[in-house]
């Protein structure tokens, strides 16, 4: 398993919203 | 820590999962960071269905630790949110499953509370009190329940 992480934000805060599902928000310097 | 397949899981049922990253989008991070005054990395937040956020999480920490603390976000937005019985749950799941780990004494304490708020019986207090007095008794957590015995 493994996770997906979108970075159109807004979209995501938008779908949030929608689906009433909470948001985790990485800010990252890892490698990509 | 992310491809650990516990924390996976866990972001995965819980959360939709975005990333803004310091040097592959900077105008995003920039961005961001000003909005949610995050300007370290990493930081962590949860944010709930209206993006505001309810818990932070910021520095590396270790698997274990760090998935206890995102899951006592997880637990605590229940508890912001009046669902006694589901973050008593939460709550319960980090110290029972992840025992050794930083947020454990604070999940035990919240359980407690989360129970009291439930059933609005003091009893509940005093058990959790009683409980920090085998467990976690060093901790600013078995400070703050001691008050209950």
């Amino acid at each position: 398993m493994k996770i997906t992480f979108r970075h159109d934000v807004d979209s995501v805060l938008k779908e949030a919203k929608k689906q009433s599902k909470p948001v985790l928000l990485d800010f990252s310097a890892a490698p990509m | 820590m992310w491809p650990d397949e516990r924390v996976a899981k866990f972001v995965n049922e819980n959360f939709i999962p975005a990333r803004v990253h310091v040097k592959d989008d900077p105008e995003a991070f920039k961005a961001y960071g000003e909005k949610y005054n995050a300007h370290w990395t990493p930081t962590v937040l949860e944010l709930d269905p209206n993006g505001e956020e309810f818990y932070r999480t910021e520095g590396f920490l270790p698997l274990d630790d760090f998935l206890a603390q995102l899951m006592l976000g997880r637990a605590h937005m229940d508890f912001k949110q009046g669902k006694w019985d589901d973050a008593e749950k939460r709550f319960r799941e980090i110290y029972e499953k992840l025992p050794s780990a930083d947020a454990a004494p604070e999940a035990l304490y919240w359980a407690g509370v989360s129970r009291y708020k439930a059933k609005n019986d003091s009893v509940a207090l005093k058990e959790t009190a009683r409980a920090f007095q085998t467990r976690y008794k060093d901790s600013s957590w078995a400070k703050k329940a001691s008050i209950w015995s």
